[in-house]
């Protein structure tokens, strides 16, 4: 029916293959290997692999989200590891084989595309087609008893009708026969390709527009701030296109982290319920302002979002070496074990004398009460109800100044002496809130100041998200019009008989139609009804 | 107070699974009768192009419509046996219960949207599926997939409730966003549209080995032909791969404000993707010729299957961005 459609297609004209196939050319397999690639069964075979393709991708950690989880495989399965490293497993969705599989699958679309795009084009400034010759043959047919009425009268009743009821109509006379011929739903053709059209826009927005982005992640304790720089952050991960020209150099303060835990119902009671970080934003050469960052709740600010995703507590800790002078008092960000904020930090104090000192605690923001659990120390609150912080502590050369790159969350024991902990002679360090406590050997003091809290940052800046959301409702819209709209031709026939006139209806859907024969049937109904006329059942 | 709304919620499910289960066996029964074979009508129905047999036999009385009776009994729109009745009736009373202990979880946990752990997921996502399916009941007489629904829904309502279940708490702050009502909501809507669907196809692919083993004027039964089958499932198929698309949607927005990205590759975000890509497939498969009928037909039981698989497998097991199953 559509010469624009693959020829595959249920509607598309059945073509018995050629008995003799003639011998192809270069070109001719070409266009050979293009029909392939555009027919509707290339097209569902390339969907039904990519869905098969996507599966790897969530059996295996991917890159992308969980870099943790693919260094633990490698860890736990080295040989599987590079097997499937080299199968680019561990990246499925930018691999080569899935990348194949989607821009064969676009092209081929493309190429359905273009040719129905052009095609609808001209059909929507073509009128309808004439009227078949015997409509009894197609859907819904009805016809009136014999009545004296004027063709042309009767035809140009049912022309106003079926214009109402919005469809596009063209008049026909052959002999006495006189017929009006009408379609109607080009809206799904256009949505089917504004459908299609649309993934093609996703695709590309998404690989180029991607590039123009980037991420970092900064962890802020409250009264710090973090300063949208490259240098500002923990973690940075730019695009292809960016420069460091793209980065609004505007300032972020955290005023203060609030935590809201659930008090009343005793069955989720300590479960956080709230979140928010007050901050004070600057940009630059403008006055600051108050602003808030809650979970759900992303920041705008200078062409970027600052979201909350973590938070935690970084204890403050003033170390005295055996000088008595201070040798280190900043708050130091410990991570989060559990849902109680049971935490782990290192502390390194490279300025105390005689020697180095390196520490690596445990802080619970509430304590469990001794009595009840007497083997282990744990939080069970995230809330600080009863802080307490534990430390084991080293001495020796922390190796800061060798220039090998170390992470400050962690403290590699070897070669340092434990002084105090399960090791030592003296054991580890038990602080409360305001506790100070001795280090043996005279080796100076540690004081537990206070417990700010933390706030972890992400800062995004995706380019693409407006347009990908653009594309998206063009996407659905596109969809409810090319699956909802229905695309048919209705005809009425006024046949002279002997005695007067006879009306016909009938219609031809054009794709998927349910409603055709009702559509039809009311049709005749209404046209009878105005002409007064009795319809044959 | 939480306390009575929580108890009185979960006798109203209880309840609700030992009048859904008495339902599924009088469901049961109905199917049992329609499947026993009989002989074909000599009153064949003459098939034009375009034509979907007999839409507009209203299906709650076959002998409404003088003449309709032979053509609904052919399809199996217009037949109802007592048991069907009775299946149906306890079906809305069913429902009743469900939804009033669906309502009283959702007060229970402090007036929020009862879908925020598996427990709640199941129990709304299966109140839905058997809402859908009795508003379906008015546009066509899908009684004869009620053992299929009953039984679907008890055994997931039954494990959900009893190995799922998770007290009444309050939203986390992960979770306290307008999208938690739409995105979960219109997933739970489209899993009952596929549902239906996939019961639909399934049953297509028996009437269509049977038709095909009996041949020509061979025996049939009290069931809608593969055709008629096949067109039903396509409609329902079609609403549901929509709110399916609006439910991926919907969560790519939801994940740009809580996580940062609208899309990331998390494992529920690829089961979603899979998931979408199948149904895409099953609607070319329908436009394609040599894969309409059967073969589309597993497309569409494949892809439901991986609902399914996304909902329980990939909530339990994988991990991932949407660890919101509470157990």
């Amino acid at each position: 029916m559509d010469s624009s459609r693959p020829s595959d297609h249920i509607d598309a004209p059945a073509v018995p293959p050629p008995v003799n196939q003639p011998k192809l050319d270069g070109l001719g397999y070409l266009r050979f290997f293009w029909r392939q690639l555009t027919s509707m069964r290339t097209a569902l075979l390339l969907l039904l692999l990519l869905a098969i393709a996507a599966i790897p991708g969530s059996l295996v950690p991917q890159r992308s989200a969980d870099p943790n989880g693919v260094i633990q495989f490698r860890d736990t399965n080295p040989e599987l590891f590079g097997v499937l490293d080299t199968l680019q497993v561990f990246d499925t969705y930018t691999s080569v084989w899935f990348s194949s599989i989607y821009l064969l699958l676009f092209v081929s679309l493309i190429g359905c595309v273009i040719p129905r795009t052009r095609h609808h084009l001209q059909a929507l400034r073509t009128a309808p087609p004439k009227t078949p010759a015997r409509l009894e043959r197609l859907a819904g047919f009805t016809s009136t008893g014999i009545a004296d009425w004027s063709a042309e009268g009767g035809i140009e009743e049912a022309r106003k009708l079926l214009k109402r009821q919005g469809y596009r109509t063209r008049l026909h006379s052959s002999g006495a026969e006189r017929s009006v011929s009408a379609e109607r739903g080009y809206l799904r053709e256009t949505g089917n390709l504004v459908f299609h059209s649309a993934l093609v826009g996703i695709l590309v927005t998404v690989g180029v527009g991607g590039g123009f982005g980037y991420t970092g992640q900064k962890i802020v304790v409250e009264g710090q701030s973090l300063t949208n720089v490259l240098a500002g952050y923990d973690t940075f991960n730019p695009g292809r296109f960016f420069t460091p020209d793209d980065l609004v150099p505007y300032s972020l303060k955290l005023d203060e982290f609030t935590a809201v835990y659930e008090e009343e119902n005793r069955g989720a009671y300590g479960m956080p319920i709230d979140y928010t970080a007050a901050v004070t934003t600057r940009l630059p050469g403008d006055e600051p302002r108050e602003q808030r960052v809650k979970v759900n709740e992303p920041l705008a600010i200078g062409e970027t979002n600052v979201y909350l995703l973590g938070n935690g507590y970084a204890p403050w800790v003033t170390v005295r070496d055996g000088d008595g002078n201070v040798a280190f008092s900043q708050p130091v960000v410990f991570r989060p074990q559990d849902s109680n904020l049971t935490s782990v930090g290192v502390i390194k104090v490279p300025d105390a004398l005689p020697e180095q000192l390196g520490m690596i605690g445990f802080f619970y923001p509430t304590q469990c009460d001794r009595t009840l659990c007497p083997e282990q120390l744990f939080s069970v609150h995230a809330d600080l109800l009863d802080p307490t912080l534990t430390l084991e502590v080293y001495t020796g050369d922390l190796g800061l100044d060798a220039g090998v790159a170390q992470s400050e969350y962690s403290l590699d024991p070897s070669g340092l002496t434990q002084v105090a902990g399960r090791d030592a002679d003296s054991p580890g360090l038990l602080l409360k809130l305001g506790d100070t406590v001795e280090l043996p050997d005279g080796l100076g003091s540690v004081e537990l100041v206070s417990a700010p809290r933390f706030a972890a940052f992400d800062i995004h800046h995706d380019p693409t998200q407006a347009w990908v959301l653009a594309f998206s409702i063009l996407i659905l819209g596109g969809l409810l019009t090319g699956l909802f709209v229905p695309r048919r031709r209705v005809w009425v026939k006024a046949v002279q008989a002997e005695g007067g006139t006879r009306f016909e209806y009938a219609g031809l859907a054009r794709g998927e139609d349910p409603g055709l024969d009702d559509a039809v049937a009311d049709l005749a109904q209404k046209h009878s009804q105005q002409l007064g006329l009795r319809l044959n059942s | 107070m939480i306390e009575t709304y929580v108890n009185l919620s979960l006798v109203a499910v209880y309840s609700a699974l030992a009048v859904y289960a008495l339902a599924f066996v009088a469901f049961t029964f109905d199917f049992s009768r329609r499947t026993a074979a009989r002989q074909q009508q000599p009153a064949a129905v003459p098939a034009r192009v375009g034509q979907i047999a007999s839409l507009e036999a209203n299906p709650l009385d076959p002998s409404e419509k003088p003449g309709s009776a032979a053509d609904a009994a052919a399809t199996g729109g217009g037949y109802g046996s007592r048991w069907a009745r009775v299946g149906l009736a306890l079906t809305v009373i069913g429902w009743l219960l469900h939804v009033s202990g669906t309502v009283l979880r959702g007060l229970a946990s402090g007036g929020r949207v009862p879908w925020a752990n598996m427990f709640e997921f199941t129990l709304t996502a299966t109140a839905l599926i058997i809402g859908v399916f009795l508003a379906l009941q008015f546009w066509q007489d899908l009684r004869f997939v009620g053992a299929y629904v009953t039984g679907f829904v008890v055994l997931f309502l039954g494990v959900g409730t009893v190995n799922f279940y998770v007290d009444a708490i309050p939203l986390p702050p992960a979770l306290q966003s307008a999208w938690l009502v739409i995105h979960v909501f219109v997933a739970s809507l489209a899993t009952a549209f596929l549902g239906l669907g996939a019961a639909l196809s399934a049953l297509q692919l028996v009437q269509a080995r049977r038709a095909a083993r009996a041949g020509a004027g061979g025996v049939l039964n009290n069931l809608p032909v593969a055709e008629k089958l096949e067109n039903m499932a396509y409609r329902l198929n079609l609403v549901g791969f929509v709110f399916w698309t609006f439910t991926v949607m919907a969560g790519a927005i939801w994940a740009e404000r809580a996580w940062g990205r609208y899309w990331g590759w998390d494992t529920k975000e690829v089961w979603s993707f899979i998931i979408w890509v199948i149904f895409a497939g099953y609607i070319h498969a329908r436009a394609t010729r040599g894969w309409r009928g059967s073969r589309s037909a597993w497309l569409a039981i494949i892809g439901f299957s991986a609902v399914i698989f996304n909902f329980t497998i990939v909530n339990l097991y994988f991990k991932g961005l949407h660890a919101y199953s509470g157990l």
